[in-house]
């Protein structure tokens, strides 16, 4: 009989393919005028939300700090949420108000902050029928990262629904928890929130498998 | 629940193994050390519609020479061909049950055929060609193919050691069906003599999972009087088939 998510070993022929690091050239690829690159057609970017897609419209900007305390200025981020309703929209289309993908990456000058233009995500309900806190998941990839690293961002206003999301409860360390909840901020009477992704040592992101 | 999540309800993916993949910290790639967690990472044993879903470009518009680079950056006063060897790079897009993956995003980016990339960042001494970009983008096929037109990149110096260098490569990233098949990955030259010497690749523990990275000459598929052919397939995380039925 057919265990449920049983599979036998001859069905799995293959290995995945090996992953590499995205090198510091990653722009070239996959963010080309922060590379000096002329843009394409429709480029995947950072502007999730058009001005007329539904629900709260804010900005989500952070760095990336390294194990020395430094800024990783090479770094590639991909976003991905559910939109204000808590409904992923897997159909990537520009023209549509609201996208559930989006690239960022932090810059080689200033601040070295990557900022993601979009609208907060709904609670995601799960089939347990448990609900899941709104959150954005995020991918980093940089020199120096031989496979992406994935996280997710909570939002502190939403301390409710956290304290009840079975993924932030899945971390043990309730002060790890604290690593992923993005702290917001008004500036010129536009919501923001800001969270620093911590590679390595004090205050290290909490990073998932799945 | 809502329509959209509602297909990630059965899905489940193989698990990804981590020692087959590189280590975050692997100290021969300097830039490994204090750029790779300490802490473990956690496990989502029970992946929820955020990691199960993910962005289907197909209705994505691309340019007509979007994953052709001999002519993509071409304009008015560069009307020329690039310098080096013509490539085709082409193959499948597959799960780890050999399922092909239509239409989805599969991206690469390279130096030029003297190993230098058009990025501000780059000073190595090799020049920039001026009919070439370095960048390619496309969508798999009904059956999970992609294909490339390109020079072949030369390999490059980096200041990880005192002289090493960097296999001919081009970087290749990949969507898959989830984010949960999201890779990034470099696509080597079969018998370039540089591979083992190259600390990035000597990041992988397994031959077999360097072999992965390899693109092999296909005669078969080459121009005659005009390019050879490499074919590189990309395998992505396979989706296991479930039989919950009261879900
Ligand atoms: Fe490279």
């Amino acid at each position: 009989m057919q265990q449920p998510n049983s599979v036998s070993c001859s069905e799995l022929m293959l290995r995945e393919t090996a992953s590499q690091t995205a090198g510091p050239y990653v722009h070239i690829g996959l963010a080309l005028h922060v590379a000096g690159l002329p843009k394409r057609d429709e480029e995947l970017w950072n502007q999730m939300a058009r001005p007329e897609a539904e629900g709260e419209h804010i900005e989500v900007i952070g760095k990336v700090i390294d194990g020395n305390g430094d800024p990783v200025r090479d770094a590639l981020l991909e976003a991905w949420q559910a939109d204000a309703h808590g409904e992923y929209q897997p159909e990537y289309d520009q023209h549509k108000p609201f996208n559930s993908f989006g690239r960022t990456a932090t810059t080689a000058e200033g601040d070295s902050e990557w900022s993601l233009i979009t609208v907060k995500p709904g609670a995601v309900g799960l089939s347990n029928g448990r609900v899941m806190a709104p959150h954005i998941n995020l991918a980093i990839f940089a020199r120096g990262i031989n496979i992406h690293l994935q996280t997710r961002l909570y939002f502190e206003d939403e301390a409710e629904a956290n304290a009840a999301c079975p993924v932030l409860n899945a971390v043990e360390s309730t002060t790890r928890r604290q690593t992923l909840v993005a702290k917001r901020e008004e500036v010129d009477g536009k919501v923001r929130y800001r969270l620093d992704i911590r590679l390595q040592g004090e205050g290290e992101t909490v990073f998932f498998d799945f | 629940m809502q329509d959209n999540n509602k297909c990630a309800l059965n899905k489940r993916y193989v698990e990804r193994d981590r020692d087959w993949h590189p280590p975050a910290y692997a100290p021969g790639y300097k830039t490994s050390v204090a750029r790779s967690p300490s802490q473990a990472l956690v496990s989502l044993w029970n992946a929820t519609t955020s990691e199960l879903m993910g962005p289907d470009f197909r209705k994505l518009r691309m340019g007509s020479h979007d994953n052709d680079l001999l002519l993509n950056y071409r304009d008015a006063e560069n009307p020329g061909l690039p310098v080096g060897e013509r490539i085709i790079m082409f193959g499948r897009v597959l799960d780890q049950f050999g399922k092909p993956v239509p239409h989805t995003l599969v991206e690469m980016w390279q130096a030029n055929a003297g190993g230098r990339y058009r990025h501000k960042k780059d000073v190595y001494l090799a020049p920039l060609d001026p009919n070439f970009g370095g960048v390619g983008r496309c969508l798999t096929d009904e059956d999970g193919w992609y294909r490339f037109r390109t020079i072949k990149p030369g390999p490059y110096p980096w200041g990880n050691g005192i002289n090493t260098w960097r296999p001919a490569h081009i970087h290749v990233s990949v969507m898959g069906p989830s984010i949960s098949t999201r890779l990034i990955t470099q696509m080597y030259f079969e018998g370039d003599p540089l591979i083992p010497l190259c600390p990035i690749v000597q990041t992988l523990n397994d031959q077999e999972a360097v072999d992965t990275m390899i693109a092999r000459l296909d005669m078969a598929r080459s121009r005659p009087m005009d390019s050879l052919a490499y074919r590189f397939d990309i395998v992505v995380r396979g989706e296991l088939q479930t039989y919950f039925e009261n879900q």
